[in-house]
C-alpha cells in the first residue's frame, strides 16, 4: 500500500467563464490524514476535487501532491484515485475485472489480476463474489467494490466524492465506520467531499468548511463545531441558535452583546475573531440547542434568557422545545429524554440559562440558508 | 352484440387487412417461384417446380451482382459504421452552442436525394482525379473511376448518418463518468475508448452494421450512378426488368424472405432464452423441469416456429430429390397444344363466316368484336397480350387480323407470354 502523501493547494482559483467556482484556496493536507471538504451543494468542493485528481486545471495557483507540482499532468498519471459519487463501476465487467482494471491497463496478466482482486475482495468482505456483475450487488457492496477498485491502483491519495450520499441511513452509518477503518489500515491520505456534517465530523482528522467557492475555516471537527470562525460555519455545521445585536462591552475574550428581545447576553469571542470585534459592532451570538438548560442562573442575568414556548417536539432521544426568539426566529433547545412525559405547555414563559463557554460571539455575517 | 365484441372483431378484421397488405405481395411472389409458367404468375397454375432456383443458380449476372453487392455492403459497413461512430462521439464532445448545427449538417445527407449523391460522388472523384493530375490509366485515375470504390463512398455518405443516429441513441445512455474513472485508474485515452466505450457501444455497432449492410444491399438510386462498369444485385435486377424477367427473380426473393424470417426467428429465440436464463438467475422464474420438448424451446414460440421451418426446409429438399415436374410439364404442354388447335379451328370457322359476310358488306378495318374475343380467356393486367392464343395465331398463319389484339399492348410487349417458348419448341 502507498504511504500517506501531503497535498497542497496554493492560491488556487478556478473560474468557468465569469463564474468563480473556487476563490483563493489555500489548503495543506498532511500525509495519511482523513481530510474533508464540507459545504452545501454548489459550493465548489467537487471542483477542488477534480482539480486535485487532474480532470481540470486551476485557472490560477498550484496543486502539489507530495510536493510535486501537478500542472500539466493528466488524471491517469497522478498518484490519485477517485471514488465517484455514482461509483462509476464498469457495468459490463465482472467485479474482479472492475477491481483490477488499473492493473489491466498496465498489462498485468489475468492470473496476477485475479489474485490481487481476490485479496482485495477478502479485505472488503466480499469473498467469492468476484464473478458477479456490478448490477448483481447491493448498494453497500458496490460501494466497497468501488473502494477496492481505487485501492488496487495503489494511490497515494484517495479522493472520495460524496460516495455515501446514495445509501440509506443505516448503511451510511455503517460505511462511515468502515471507511475510517480502511483509511487507518492502508494509511494513505483520504480527501473526502460531503455536504453531510455528520459524515465530516465522525470520520475526519480535519475539515474544511466551504461557502460559495471560499474556504471559511480549516480545523479539526471538534474545533469547527465548538469554535466556528464565521456565522456561516456556526450555522452550517450542526444546529445553532443565533442572537443578533451590537457589542456593548468587551473584556478580554468575553463580550456582552445587546439583543432586542433577550436583553444583554454574555458570550465568549470565537478564537479566530479575538481582537477583531469592537464596541458597537454588529455581532452574532450562537448557542447550541443542547447547551441551553432550564431554570434561571442565579446571580447572573447575562447568561439567562427568558422566552415563551411556541412548540414542543418529541424526537426520541430528546425533546425539542421551540421558543420565541430574535427577529421571528425560533430558539431551539434540546432536553434529554429521561422518562418525562413532556417538558412544558404551550405559551408558558421559561427561563433558560447557559454556560459562557458554550456561547460564541463573532462579527455578523451570512448564515447558511436552511 | 356488445360493443366490446364489436371492437374486438373490427380489430381482428383490421389486423387481417393490415397483414395481408403487408405480407400478401411477398406470399404471392414466393408462390410464383414454384410455378413452371415462364412469366412470374400464380394463376394459371401450371406445374409445381424448383427449376427457377436452378435457373437462378446458373444466372451468372445475378451471381456476380450478389457477389459485388456483398463486397460493397461489407465495405460500406466498415466505412459508415466507423464514420458514424466518430460523428456521434464528436456530437457529445462538441461545444453545446454548435451542437444542433453540427447535428443538422451530419444528418443532411439522409435528406439529399440518392440520385444527387450518386452523381456528385461520380463527378467529384472524377474532377479530383483531374485536379491531382491523374492521367488516364494511372493507378489513381483507375481508383477514382472504380465502381466499387465510388459506390462504397457514395453509399457511405448517407448510410453513415443512419449509423450515427443509432450510435447517438446509445451514447445518450453512456455515463461519461465511466471514461473518467478509467482515466483516473491510469488508462490512456485509447485504452478508455477501447475497454470502456467500445464494449458499451457493441450492441449499437451490431445493429448499425446490419442496418448499413441492408441499406447498402438494397440501394439502387445512388449505386446506379456510381457503379460504372460493375454490377450489383439491384442494378442487375433493374436491367432484367428492362430486358425481360422470369420467375428466377421470385426464387431469389423467396430465398431472401426465408433467410430474413429464419434470422429474425433465430434472434428472437436467442433473446427469449437469454431473458429466461436471466430470470432464473435472479430467482424470478423456476428453472425448467424436464418435459418432452428440449429445454430451449419451452415457453418459446419463436424456437418452435424456427424448428418447424427447418423441418419444412428439410421436407422441401427431400421432395426436390425425388419429385420431377417433367411429367406434369408434358401434360400442360399437351393440354396447351390441344387448346391451341381448338382455337385455330374456331378461328378458321369464324373467318370463314366473316369472309362470307364481308363478301356482302365490304372490309371492316377496325375489327369486329368477334375478333377481340378470340383470346377466350380473361386477359388480366396486360390487356390480353399474353393470351396463349395471340401468338399462336402469328405463328400459325399470315392472317392480318391476328395483329389486332396485341394492339392493347402491356408493359413488356408480348415477349413474356408463356406460350412463346412452347411455340418455339413446338414449331
Amino acid at each position: 500500500m502507498g504511504s500517506g502523501v501531503a497535498v497542497d493547494l496554493e492560491n488556487v482559483w478556478i473560474r468557468f467563464g465569469d463564474f468563480v467556482a473556487v476563490r483563493e484556496a489555500n489548503v495543506h493536507i498532511n500525509g495519511g490524514e482523513f481530510f474533508s471538504f464540507l459545504g452545501p451543494s454548489g459550493c465548489g468542493k467537487t471542483t477542488i476535487l477534480r482539480a486535485v485528481s487532474g480532470f481540470l486545471e486551476p485557472s490560477d495557483g498550484r496543486v502539489l501532491i507530495g510536493g510535486n507540482d501537478m500542472a500539466g499532468i493528466g488524471p491517469n498519471k497522478r498518484p490519485t484515485a477517485l471514488i465517484f459519487q455514482n461509483l462509476a463501476l464498469f457495468p459490463l465487467m465482472k467485479i474482479w475485472e472492475n477491481i483490477s482494471f488499473s492493473m489491466e491497463v498496465t498489462g498485468a496478466s489475468a492470473r496476477e489480476r485475479r489474485k490481487r482482486a481476490d485479496e482485495l475482495l477478502d479485505m472488503i468482505a466480499l469473498e467469492g463474489q468476484g464473478d458477479k456483475l456490478p448490477s448483481e450487488l447491493s448498494g453497500g457492496q458496490k460501494q466497497r467494490v468501488a473502494i477496492a477498485r481505487a485501492l488496487c491502483a495503489n494511490p497515494d491519495v484517495l479522493l472520495l466524492d460524496e460516495p455515501l450520499s446514495a445509501l440509506d441511513l443505516k448503511l451510511r452509518q455503517h460505511m462511515r465506520t468502515e471507511l475510517r477503518e480502511i483509511q487507518q489500515r492502508v494509511g494513505i491520505t483520504f480527501i473526502y467531499i460531503t455536504h453531510d456534517q455528520g459524515e465530516a465530523l465522525t470520520m475526519s482528522d480535519s475539515v474544511a468548511v466551504m461557502k460559495a467557492g471560499v474556504i471559511d475555516q480549516i480545523d479539526t471537527g471538534h474545533n469547527v463545531y465548538d469554535n466556528p470562525a464565521t456565522p456561516f460555519v456556526a450555522s452550517f455545521v450542526g444546529e445553532n441558535n443565533v442572537f443578533r445585536g451590537k457589542i456593548k462591552s468587551i473584556s478580554g475574550e468575553e463580550a456582552v452583546i445587546g439583543t432586542n428581545r433577550s436583553g444583554d447576553l454574555l458570550a465568549r469571542v470565537t478564537p479566530t475573531q479575538v481582537g477583531k470585534l469592537g464596541v458597537g459592532d454588529d455581532a452574532m451570538m450562537f448557542i447550541r440547542p443542547e447547551a441551553l438548560e432550564l431554570g434561571s442562573n442565579s446571580g447572573n442575568d447575562k447568561t439567562t434568557i427568558s422566552a415563551n414556548v411556541v412548540n414542543e417536539e418529541f424526537e426520541g432521544n430528546s425533546f425539542s422545545v421551540f421558543l420565541e426568539g430574535d427577529g421571528g426566529k425560533l430558539i431551539k433547545m434540546a432536553v434529554p429524554n429521561v422518562g418525562q412525559d413532556h417538558i412544558t405547555g404551550r405559551g408558558e414563559n421559561l427561563s433558560l440559562h447557559y454556560d459562557v463557554n458554550n456561547a460564541v460571539v463573532m462579527p455578523a455575517g451570512e448564515l447558511a440558508s436552511e | 352484440m356488445s360493443s366490446k365484441a364489436l371492437i374486438r372483431i373490427s380489430l381482428g378484421v383490421y389486423l387481417i387487412i393490415f397483414f395481408s397488405y403487408l405480407l400478401g405481395p411477398l406470399v404471392v411472389m414466393s408462390l410464383t417461384a414454384f410455378n413452371s409458367s415462364g412469366f412470374p404468375s400464380v394463376s394459371p397454375w401450371a406445374c409445381f417446380t424448383y427449376e427457377w432456383f436452378n435457373v437462378l443458380w446458373n444466372d451468372s449476372a445475378i451471381r456476380e451482382g450478389i457477389f459485388y453487392s456483398v463486397i460493397i455492403g461489407l465495405g460500406t459497413v466498415a466505412l459508415s459504421v466507423s464514420m458514424g461512430l466518430a460523428a456521434s462521439i464528436v456530437l457529445t464532445q462538441v461545444w453545446a452552442k454548435f451542437r444542433s448545427t453540427y447535428y443538422t449538417l451530419i444528418i443532411a445527407p439522409i435528406l439529399v436525394p440518392g440520385v444527387v449523391l450518386g452523381i456528385s460522388t461520380l463527378v467529384f472523384w472524377d474532377r479530383l482525379g483531374n485536379f491531382l493530375g491523374a492521367g488516364d490509366g494511372s493507378m489513381l485515375s483507375n481508383l477514382f473511376h472504380n465502381g466499387i470504390f465510388l459506390t462504397i463512398l457514395g453509399q457511405s455518405s448517407f448510410i453513415a448518418s443512419y449509423a450515427m443516429l443509432v450510435f447517438v441513441a446509445r451514447l445518450q445512455r453512456f455515463d461519461p463518468g465511466l471514461t473518467e474513472a478509467a482515466l483516473d485508474l491510469g488508462a490512456t485515452h485509447t485504452q478508455a475508448f477501447r475497454k470502456i466505450l467500445l464494449p458499451f457501444m457493441r450492441p449499437a455497432i451490431a445493429s448499425a452494421s446490419v442496418l448499413a449492410f441492408l441499406a447498402s444491399f438494397e440501394n439502387y438510386n445512388t449505386t446506379t450512378f456510381t457503379i460504372v462498369d460493375y454490377k450489383t444485385l439491384t442494378t442487375v435486377l433493374a436491367q432484367k426488368v428492362r430486358l425481360g424477367i422470369n420467375p428466377s427473380i421470385s426464387a431469389l426473393a423467396f430465398i431472401i424472405i426465408t433467410l430474413t424470417v429464419f434470422a429474425a426467428l433465430a434472434f428472437e429465440a436467442y433473446r427469449r432464452n437469454q431473458a429466461r436464463q436471466e430470470a432464473v438467475k435472479q430467482g424470478k422464474a423456476k428453472a425448467k423441469s424436464g418435459g418432452i420438448l428440449p429445454s430451449f424451446m419451452t415457453g418459446n414460440p419463436a424456437a418452435i416456429v424456427f424448428v418447424l421451418l427447418a423441418f419444412v426446409a428439410i421436407v422441401v429438399i427431400g421432395t426436390a430429390q425425388k419429385y420431377s415436374p417433367e411429367q406434369c410439364k408434358i401434360q400442360v404442354r399437351e393440354a396447351k397444344q390441344a387448346e391451341i388447335q381448338r382455337r385455330i379451328k374456331e378461328l378458321q370457322e369464324q373467318r370463314l363466316i366473316k369472309s362470307q359476310s364481308e363478301a356482302r358488306q365490304g372490309p371492316d378495318i377496325f375489327g369486329a368484336p368477334e375478333e377481340e374475343d378470340t383470346g377466350g380467356k380473361p386477359s388480366g393486367a396486360f390487356g390480353g397480350v399474353f393470351a396463349p392464343g395471340n401468338l399462336s395465331d402469328d405463328a400459325d398463319a399470315d392472317q392480318p387480323e391476328a395483329e389486332k389484339p396485341s394492339g392493347g399492348s402491356g408493359a413488356f410487349g408480348g415477349v413474356f407470354a408463356p406460350t412463346n417458348l412452347d411455340n418455339d419448341e413446338g414449331n
